[in-house]
């Protein structure tokens, strides 16, 4: 009995699950099908999908990168640091350049040490990327004095607020970043080496594949784009709290990639299910707030799809 | 006599592929029963309908003429049918205690494990098949034969009227398979029947009774082993005339009618570990250099050494391009140089991936262009090395683990064919492969070597060397003890010259 039944979901259960989604909310939400809901959920889900699709790569390798929400908040908290700076109000240009560029470049040396951590002094990458995972956050405060940095600076917060065609920059920029990695994961030698490392480390090894370059590079990625997501999140607030930037992020990608298809094991990275994995967390999120179902209850309904997700792939590898 | 097991008219596919048209098999009471064929003819399959790890799609199974559905492995254990399975299903971290009595752990009557009773019974079940060894120690401390024999006692222990042994002898010595044909001779005695599945037909002479003979998902032939031949068996698993294959010979390297060409290897006084301690040994154009040895001689931790898989304490590797040797496997990679495994599941195959993906695993950097991987000519070679090498498969973006035994190794083969080496380094190539791919493998292995590429070749099966290769280097404990040269070198001949060289007791468990 389940054997078709499973087939068939585990193929389309994620396209399945968001038009089901999509007619429930059509049914029972207020104003659902307005404009400003796409605009509202677009710019939320764009940085779950953005971080979801690096922790797939990360867990292709069968790693995972519980550091991604702390490197959110080490980002986010630079970047006012730097465009309010004496400097960048002298160069506004520059300034701005900076903001975005440093941040970025200390979020990939972020991934740098988790990268060799994991790849070069073998430490599990669940232990490895615990140590930024509760450093990461501390160093952001410690960045800011725990204060909260509130401004106004149009040409920041384009990148949470802009609008390309009518839609918001950041559902963009997911599209662009999906396509990228969708590249590199089906067409590059680098791509077919991190889902060899993954489905088997020992074979890859065996036929020249450089195992730790390839390892220390998907935590240099989960990083980077950890560091854009952060970036983005403070250009919607306006304001940069490092205490709450990304706070639990980590468990969204990692469940955006699961319920796109992505096994824990390693060896396989659907980047497109990651991100219809992402709108779909985002969108139960959506439906139960929108309904005035209480936040906590939402964290529920999250992990029943978890399970769910979870309960499909294991149907799938029989 | 009514049969202890009857199956009949079993059919099972995957995905649209019959693996099993109608097949049948009947089991005596006390019989030991060989399962032969090819790989791909359907002996895992059958098994596993048995052993409830696949369903069938129909047919019907009769076990002491009661109906048999099992469900799950686990429920057709507690009903007396107990597998060890060809690639070891035993937990290498936990100790031997633990593997033999997992899901079986005698209690405390505080619910607890009883470890006391466990270990003494461990030891017991141990004892009869001759192994006297730590059981609290992880197994995977203990050499591969003893895991192997460890798996047996596992199944034996269950008190099972039905025991399948899946090529049982693979990964023992001598000495061993002598251990284990007692413990078969006693089930047997005892009035237990087994099926015995293995590639290596001098065996079945030894201890099987009678033989089912697979071909294509069926049943081909039931055979009285005493009122058969070897040759008539391989006739009915290849379905040709055995005056034919006679022609052909057993083996289909032919070694030893070469001149050796140029110096592609030159490895001394090669030290890793232990296990490793003092091998020298050249390759040429052109030739097949064996190594011959016990199981634990050092054999594939040479190979290992001369690829840059393990580091060298003393001793160079040079090659005709690389004088300085390698520092990984890419590096002797681009140097020349392919390496086969010896385990196929655990270093050979990425399970998940496409046979297109598997293939062109080594070959990826060379089939970059601008900056992606040119996928048509990926394709192109992938199709070149299926045809050359008649590789069976429903199409190459299968993943490559659907595949069977014979048919990965040959992608595996390709994989290293691929990238136009210049010397081979083939560990056991044809292991776990049935007779048939084995004649294939053999003679593709030939053509290339005919074109000019050396190959060092380490095979446990004696025949397959002293036919194959040019040279035998023998090895013992670690180190290189004597060369022999074909034409010329016998069986009895190689089998001399280990056994010459074994002057102390030296050999440990460890492999």
């Amino acid at each position: 009995m389940p054997g078709f039944d499973t087939r068939m979901l585990a193929k389309h259960g994620g396209l399945i699950a968001l038009a089901v989604l999509l007619l429930i909310n059509i049914a029972i939400t207020p104003n659902f099908l307005q404009l400003q809901t796409l605009f509202v959920n677009i710019s939320q889900v764009a940085t779950i999908a953005i971080v979801a699709v690096g922790m797939t790569l990360v867990i292709a390798t069968a790693g995972i990168d519980l550091s991604v929400g702390a490197v959110m908040a080490v980002a986010g908290a630079l970047a006012p640091l730097i465009f309010l700076s004496e400097f960048a109000q002298a160069y506004p240009t520059l300034g701005l350049a900076a903001s975005i560029i440093v941040p970025i470049l200390v979020a990939l040396l972020c991934g740098l040490f988790n990268g060799v951590l994991v790849a070069y002094l073998g430490v599990q990458p669940i232990i490895a990327t615990l140590i930024f995972f509760i450093s990461g956050r501390g160093i952001a405060q410690v960045l800011t004095n725990g204060n909260l940095q509130t401004f106004a600076h149009p040409g920041f917060s384009y990148i949470g607020t802009g609008k390309i065609l009518g839609l918001p920059f950041q559902g963009w920029l997911v599209v662009v970043i999906a396509i990228v990695f969708w590249y590199i994961v089906n067409r590059t030698l680098f791509g077919r080496r991190i889902l060899a490392v993954g489905g088997n480390e020992r074979a890859a090894k065996l036929t020249g594949t450089p195992v730790r370059r390839v390892k220390t590079g998907v935590y240099v990625i989960s990083a980077g784009l950890s560091g854009i997501a952060g970036l983005i999140v403070v250009a919607i607030n306006s304001a940069s709290d490092a205490a709450r930037i990304g706070n639990l992020m980590e468990l969204d990608a990692i469940a955006s990639a699961v319920v796109g298809g992505t096994l824990l094991m390693g060896g396989k990275a659907p980047i497109f299910g990651a991100v219809l994995g992402a709108v779909i967390i985002q969108l139960v999120k959506y439906t139960l707030l929108a309904n005035g179902v209480a936040d906590e209850v939402a964290l529920i309904a999250k992990a029943g799809i978890i399970v769910l997700a979870v309960y499909v792939q294991q149907g799938r590898k029989e | 006599m009514q049969p202890l097991l009857k199956m009949q008219g079993i059919n099972k596919s995957f995905a649209g592929v019959a693996a099993l048209t109608s097949a049948e098999l009947e089991i005596a009471p006390g019989e030991v029963h060989a399962v032969i064929g090819q790989n791909g003819a359907g002996k895992s399959t059958l098994i596993k309908i048995l052993t409830g790890v696949y369903r069938k799609d129909s047919g019907d199974i009769a076990f002491e003429d009661k109906p048999w559905n099992a469900l799950s492995p686990r429920e057709s254990q507690d009903n007396g049918i107990a597998t060890i399975y060809q690639e070891l299903s035993l937990v290498p971290l936990r100790s031997v205690t633990e593997n033999v009595i997992m899901g079986y752990e005698p209690r405390t009557r505080f619910g607890l494990i009883d470890w006391k009773a466990a270990h003494k019974r461990t030891r017991e079940i141990l004892a009869d098949f001759g192994v006297d060894i730590d059981v609290t120690q992880p197994l995977g401390n203990y050499s591969t034969a003893i895991q192997q024999l460890t798996a047996i006692a596992r199944a034996v222990s269950l008190n099972s009227r039905l025991v399948i042994m899946d090529e049982p002898t693979s990964s023992l010595d001598d000495r061993e398979v002598e251990t284990l044909f007692g413990v078969v001779r006693g089930l047997k005695a005892r009035g237990v029947s087994v099926i015995y599945i293995s590639h290596f037909l001098d065996e079945l002479f030894q201890i099987c009774d009678r033989a089912t003979i697979m071909r294509d998902g069926q049943r081909v032939a039931v055979r009285e082993i005493a009122s058969t031949t070897k040759l008539g068996l391989i006739a009915d698993m290849l379905g040709r005339d055995p005056e034919e294959i006679s022609a052909a010979g057993m083996t289909d390297l032919g070694g030893g009618t070469h001149e050796a060409g140029e110096l592609l290897l030159e490895a001394t006084n090669l030290h890793t570990d232990r296990n490793l301690r003092d091998v020298s040994v050249s390759v040429h154009k052109g030739e097949i250099v064996g190594l011959g040895g016990l199981l634990g001689s050092g054999r594939t931790e040479a190979a290992r050494a001369i690829f840059a898989m393990d580091k060298l304490r003393n001793g160079t590797v040079a090659t005709h391009r690389n004088p300085a040797g390698f520092r990984d496997p890419a590096e002797a990679i681009r140097g020349g140089i392919g390496f086969l495994t010896e385990d196929r599941k655990a270093e050979g195959i990425v399970p998940e991936m496409s046979v297109r993906e598997n293939m062109t695993l080594a070959l990826m950097p060379r089939l970059v262009r601008n900056g992606a991987i040119d996928r048509a000519k990926e394709e192109e070679i992938v199709k070149k090395f299926v045809d050359a090498l008649g590789i069976k498969l429903a199409s190459i973006e299968q993943p490559i683990r659907e595949l069977s035994g014979g048919n990965q190794q040959k992608v595996l083969l390709a994989r290293w064919l691929a990238l136009e080496p210049d010397l081979l380094i083939l560990d056991e190539p044809t292991r776990g492969v049935d007779v048939g791919a084995k004649f294939e493998i053999q003679s593709i292995i030939r053509e290339y070597v005919e074109k000019g590429v050396g190959v060092l070749l380490i095979s446990s099966e004696f025949e397959e060397l002293v036919e194959g290769a040019d040279r035998i280097v023998v090895l013992q404990d670690g180190k290189s003890v004597s060369e022999l040269q074909n034409p010329g070198i016998t069986e009895e001949s190689l089998i001399g010259a280990i056994a010459r060289s074994h002057d102390g007791p030296g050999k440990g468990a460890a492999a």
